[in-house]
């Protein structure tokens, strides 16, 4: 929808120049876009980033593999466990370390327990930026079921730090598996109401149908991947393409979208919910017996009652707490379908403490540089919508 | 070598004789280190005839002890029909470190380059507009290469005697 005028050097035209952010109520995060606008049309976009960089590709060169979970969390912090697992699993790759099954099944659950939250986050604000706060309000609670979840498995509810490299931490307490089952057994009346509510309301469907639409090939030229990507009509995911974390043993649809506007991007978050909840299901079906974590003594800390009277359990307890842990020379790229796309790892390790490289290929930042081409030519108003329907997430964004 | 490695490497040394220096299998990925001045040439020609059509990721790396294969630059492709992931990589000089662009391919390269240029120096030829991204405007050097230190030696606000800040 781009439009070629020259703004300089005309003169028929009075445009305005308007500073959209940085901290502006409607932009959910820090997003600076200067607008200039002919009356309520948007004629040209620059948008600025930056402003939440924390350089956590330099700080990853001098932290210990085991400490680098923590940067992760703060990638996405709608989906932590995601980016969590996803760095588990680099370095898994990397030094070349099986998991068991049962570890598996637990992080698809975990995983797909937080893409349920990323995906309400995103969708029940679309809804509140066209003006309806009752869903937001409503599905909220679902994301505090989940959140309740986290707690119990490892204590933390945002920024998890859940799993460690081969595995999980520990099994799932009892009280986590009640709450799962009590949020399987409650989640599809909530979301169903949300959906009563919002999804063919005339309001709703007035605003959102064909508002910040793209094709799937400009799609694909701008990198796009996850939802947003498949609202445009490419059915890629990740967990389907490159099955991790044994993904190839449960039965899902990858939903798509034809027209790639921000109707699309929220109608397929809300079919993901239902497929997401469907694995968790199938994960607590099937789930095997067994270890919750793989034998690999460098990176998981031993039993605090071993470290007391074991030899080699003292030894590899100073090891990872100092972080002294040795790992293979290499380079590695593992993917990962985070709530809002392909979150990637590229680790070049020298055989040193820490990595020698580690580059994060964030979806957001890669799909957001469209965003100026989606909304010239729209209005200001969609413009809001359909950063918000893209679930950009600044923290992602600026890494 | 994987099958998929070896096609590639035949197709280039067919059609870009040279291009391609070195070449291998990292874990599961087959890496080519290619000329510089090739670069472009070889990932349109990927792209258009050999459907590799998206640009999964594109970064920078420094290895401070190489000489003259000092910088590097990794081109991450995919092919998404058939589920075909290829590596490139192109080393250089610090003293040459000007790159054409790949916007000219894919838009999705922009603001990737525009990372590069930021946080390593890479001056990508024919950018539409490689200015600082994530850090600063007012910044003087690029914080990734190794020769910069986490923090600034010259702090004295964090002193801590017993961690040896």
């Amino acid at each position: 929808m781009s439009t070629n005028v020259d703004i300089q050097n005309n003169i028929e035209k009075d445009y305005t120049t308007l500073n959209l952010g940085p901290t502006h109520p409607a932009t959910h995060g820090i997003f600076q876009n200067i607008l200039t606008m002919d009356g309520e049309i948007i004629v040209k976009a620059v948008p600025t980033i930056g402003y939440i960089h924390r350089a956590f590709e330099k700080l990853a060169e001098h932290r210990p593999y085991n400490q680098i979970t923590p940067i992760t969390d703060r990638l996405n912090y709608c989906s932590s466990p995601i980016n969590n697992m996803g760095w588990h699993m680099t370095v898994e790759k990397l030094i070349n370390c099986e998991v068991p099954k049962r570890a598996e099944y637990l992080r698809v659950i975990i995983m797909e327990l937080a893409r349920i939250a990323d995906h309400i986050v995103c969708d029940t604000v679309i809804a509140v930026d066209t003006g309806a706060m009752t869903g937001f309000l409503y599905l909220f609670q679902a994301r505090e079921k989940i959140y309740e979840i986290y707690e119990a498995i490892c204590g933390a509810r945002l920024t998890t730090n859940i799993g460690r490299i081969g595995g999980m931490e520990r099994d799932f307490p009892e009280i986590a598996w009640k709450r799962i089952q009590a949020f399987i057994d409650e989640f599809p009346a909530m979301l169903t109401e949300f959906d009563k509510l919002v999804t063919r309301n005339r309001i709703f469907m007035d605003r959102t149908v064909n508002c910040g639409p793209i094709s799937a090939e400009r799609a694909l030229e701008y990198g796009f991947t996850g939802p947003n990507l498949r609202a445009a009509g490419v059915d890629y995911d990740v967990r389907v393409m490159n099955p991790y974390s044994s993904y190839q043993d449960f039965d899902f649809k990858i939903p798509v979208g034809t027209q790639g506007d921000t109707f699309d991007r929220y109608m397929v978050r809300m079919q993901e919910m239902w497929e997401s909840l469907s694995i968790i299901k199938q994960a607590m079906e099937k789930m095997p017996k067994g270890e919750f974590h793989a034998d690999v003594p460098e990176f998981y800390l031993p039993e605090k009652q071993d470290v007391y009277s074991k030899m080699e359990a003292l030894i590899y307890h100073f090891k990872i707490v100092m972080g002294e842990t040795e790992v293979p020379k290499g380079e590695v790229y593992h993917a990962v379908e985070g709530g809002n796309g392909e979150l990637g790892f590229y680790l070049i390790s020298d055989g040193g403490r820490t990595p020698f490289r580690l580059h994060f290929r964030r979806p957001c930042y890669i799909y957001y540089q469209a965003y100026s081409e989606m909304i010239e030519g729209g209005m200001l108003s969609d413009a809001i919508l359909t950063m918000s329907s893209m679930n950009v997430i600044a923290g992602e964004l600026d890494a | 070598m994987s099958e998929l490695h070896d096609n590639i490497l035949q197709a280039l040394e067919e059609h870009f004789p040279g291009a391609v220096i070195s070449s291998g299998d990292e874990m599961d990925f087959p890496v080519f280190h290619l000329q510089k001045n090739q670069l472009i040439a070889v990932l349109t020609f990927l792209k258009k005839e050999k459907g590799f059509n998206f640009l999964t990721t594109l970064c920078g790396i420094h290895f401070p002890e190489q000489g003259d294969q000092e910088f590097a630059l990794m081109y991450q492709l995919h092919n998404m029909m058939q589920n075909q992931r290829i590596r490139f990589k192109v080393f250089m000089p610090k003293s040459q470190l000007e790159v054409p662009t790949a916007t000219v391919i894919w838009p999705a390269a922009n603001w990737m380059e525009r990372e590069a240029f930021d946080f390593y120096g890479f001056k990508f030829m024919g950018h539409p507009d490689l200015r600082r991204i994530l850090n600063m405007d007012e910044m003087n050097y690029h914080p990734l290469r190794k020769e910069y230190a986490l923090e600034d030696a010259g702090r004295d606000d964090k002193e801590d005697k017993y961690f040896g800040r």
